[in-house]
């Protein structure tokens, strides 16, 4: 008999999640984000050196940010432990399905139902633009699409493996919230303020800032502009200086990419070397 | 019945301990093809735990063999030879369509190895195809595990409390649908009813605190 596990748990984590209200939700909301934007004639304006659909883009992302990692920290931590606490899990295994198949699954439908609405959004607001004459940003338009999908990956393995380690799903989405919490206290204003208070050097708040997938995304998402523009921020200003632009972006790239590939192996060895009940 | 060629399961001073407390204590047992077993005991007695350990899904001390096999290195393997029906319904949001086709594909069976049993047990699948599995009744998920669980015609059927939340009708059904079952199989029914199984089981175990405290042959035809 064939292995076709992994493509039939897709198949039905998929279906669950097209029938699910926090899927359609969250698909509106960016949806709904880029229509409002296009409405309020966010590509006529100019605020310091961004306009056209350049600025749509930029604001779309800026909501990423803010949005999507604790996003798809707070769905997926509850992914397996919540199966696990109702008994879902103990089922599933019981059938002809690997431990790996499982896992990876959830991950890859869950990879395709955050990373798709987002896409689609920015696709739509391309599309839009074109229709109605704007120049598109194309060079920015791949970065954007790039860096959404590497920081989609990244933080799904790292809520993969919170889930895997969680006791109960109240103690998975605390353990999310306070990894946010702290993701963002590392970005710029923080770092800066605490590099001139306790007088830190330049270097170690490059560092922090560098391991930080939340600002090496907010980084990438500025880099194809000026980067002299106040608008950046001090550690992105002082991160771009430093390794310079092309650097930067392949390593904006790469980095998010290998920190989900990290923490999905670590997830799935850990899910296959524990009970998994 | 139960000669070493035949022995599907086998545990050789089997442990499995949550933290400190031993829940199966150096357990040496072995279950053969064509065996009934009813596997019985108090709360906490590791009747639970066992049926895990043989699912794979626990880690342990000691050596368990399923089907020759370990079970945590085979899982998969095995997992196609082995039936489960579990004590409590996990709350699935897919609807009973969606959950026919996933095991279509999954076992390679018809829907009809499924559907046939389901409706025997008094469960009318067609007027409720779309509806979702965790609105169903307690009754009608089980009658759906059930016959998820015999549709596939495993070697091995485990079943924790499978009638529990059956009607009389049904339960007299499923009960006679075991009776017939392939005689070559392995069945492991853990229940607190003894005189609702009485009548389809060849052995009896009794455990408490994590050990055998009780394993007896029964001749049916004395039964």
């Amino acid at each position: 008999m064939k292995n076709h596990d992994l493509k039939y748990v897709l198949k039905l984590e998929l279906m669950q999640s097209l029938r699910s209200t926090w899927f359609w939700s969250y698909s509106i909301l960016f949806g709904g984000f880029v229509a409002i934007m296009f409405a309020l004639g966010i590509t006529e304006s100019q605020v310091i050196g961004f306009l056209g659909l350049g600025r749509l883009m930029i604001t779309f992302m800026q909501v990423c940010i803010v949005v999507l990692p604790i996003y798809i920290l707070i769905t997926t931590v509850r992914s397996i432990v919540g199966d696990r606490e109702t008994h879902v899990m103990e089922y599933f295994l019981s059938l002809p399905i690997s431990f790996s198949s499982y896992l990876l699954g959830k991950f890859i439908s869950r990879y395709i139902e955050i990373f798709t609405p987002v896409f689609l959004a920015l696709t739509g607001a391309v599309l839009w633009g074109m229709f109605q004459g704007i120049d598109v940003p194309w060079d920015l338009f791949a970065l954007y699409v790039v860096l959404l999908a590497v920081l989609t990956f990244c933080f799904l393995g790292i809520g993969m493996m919170i889930s895997v380690k969680a006791n109960t799903q109240t103690h998975a989405i605390g353990s999310a919230f306070i990894l946010w919490l702290l993701l963002v206290a590392l970005l710029d204003i923080i770092l800066m303020g605490a590099m001139l208070k306790l007088r830190i050097s330049p270097e170690l708040v490059i560092g922090f800032g560098m391991i930080n997938p939340l600002q090496v995304f907010r980084t990438g998402v500025l880099v194809l502009f000026d980067p002299s523009l106040t608008v950046m921020g001090a550690a992105s200003y002082y991160i771009l200086d430093t390794v310079g632009r092309g650097i930067f972006i392949t390593f904006s790239i790469i980095y998010p990419l290998l920190l989900g590939f990290l923490f999905l192996w670590l997830s799935l060895r850990s899910f296959k070397n524990n009970d998994v009940v | 019945m139960n000669t070493t060629d035949n022995i599907l399961i086998e545990a050789q001073h089997l442990t499995k301990m949550f933290k400190n407390a031993t829940v199966i204590d150096d357990l040496s047992i072995a279950f053969g093809g064509g065996e009934r077993i009813s596997l019985s005991g108090p709360n906490g007695a590791g009747k639970t735990t066992l049926m895990r350990c043989i699912l794979g899904q626990y880690l342990y001390q000691g050596k368990l063999s399923v089907l020759g096999q370990n079970p945590r290195k085979h899982h998969l393997e095995i997992m196609r030879n082995v039936g489960f029906v579990p004590q409590l319904a996990p709350p699935l949001k897919m609807t009973i369509q969606e959950l026919i086709g996933f095991f279509v594909q999954l076992t390679d069976r018809h829907s009809e190895d499924f559907t046939r049993i389901a409706e025997k047990m008094g469960l009318q699948i067609q007027p409720n195809l779309r509806k979702p599995f965790y609105k169903l009744s307690g009754g009608m998920k089980q009658k759906l595990l059930v016959a998820f669980a015999l549709g596939r015609d495993p070697k091995i059927l485990l079943m924790d409390e499978p009638a529990a939340n059956l009607d009389p009708a049904a339960r007299m059904i499923f009960f006679d649908y075991l009776q017939n079952y392939n005689p070559q199989a392995l069945m492991i029914l853990c229940s607190h009813r003894m005189n609702e199984i009485a009548g389809i089981i060849n052995r009896n175990i009794e455990m408490d605190l994590g050990k055998v405290v009780l394993d007896q042959k029964i001749n049916q035809t004395l039964n």
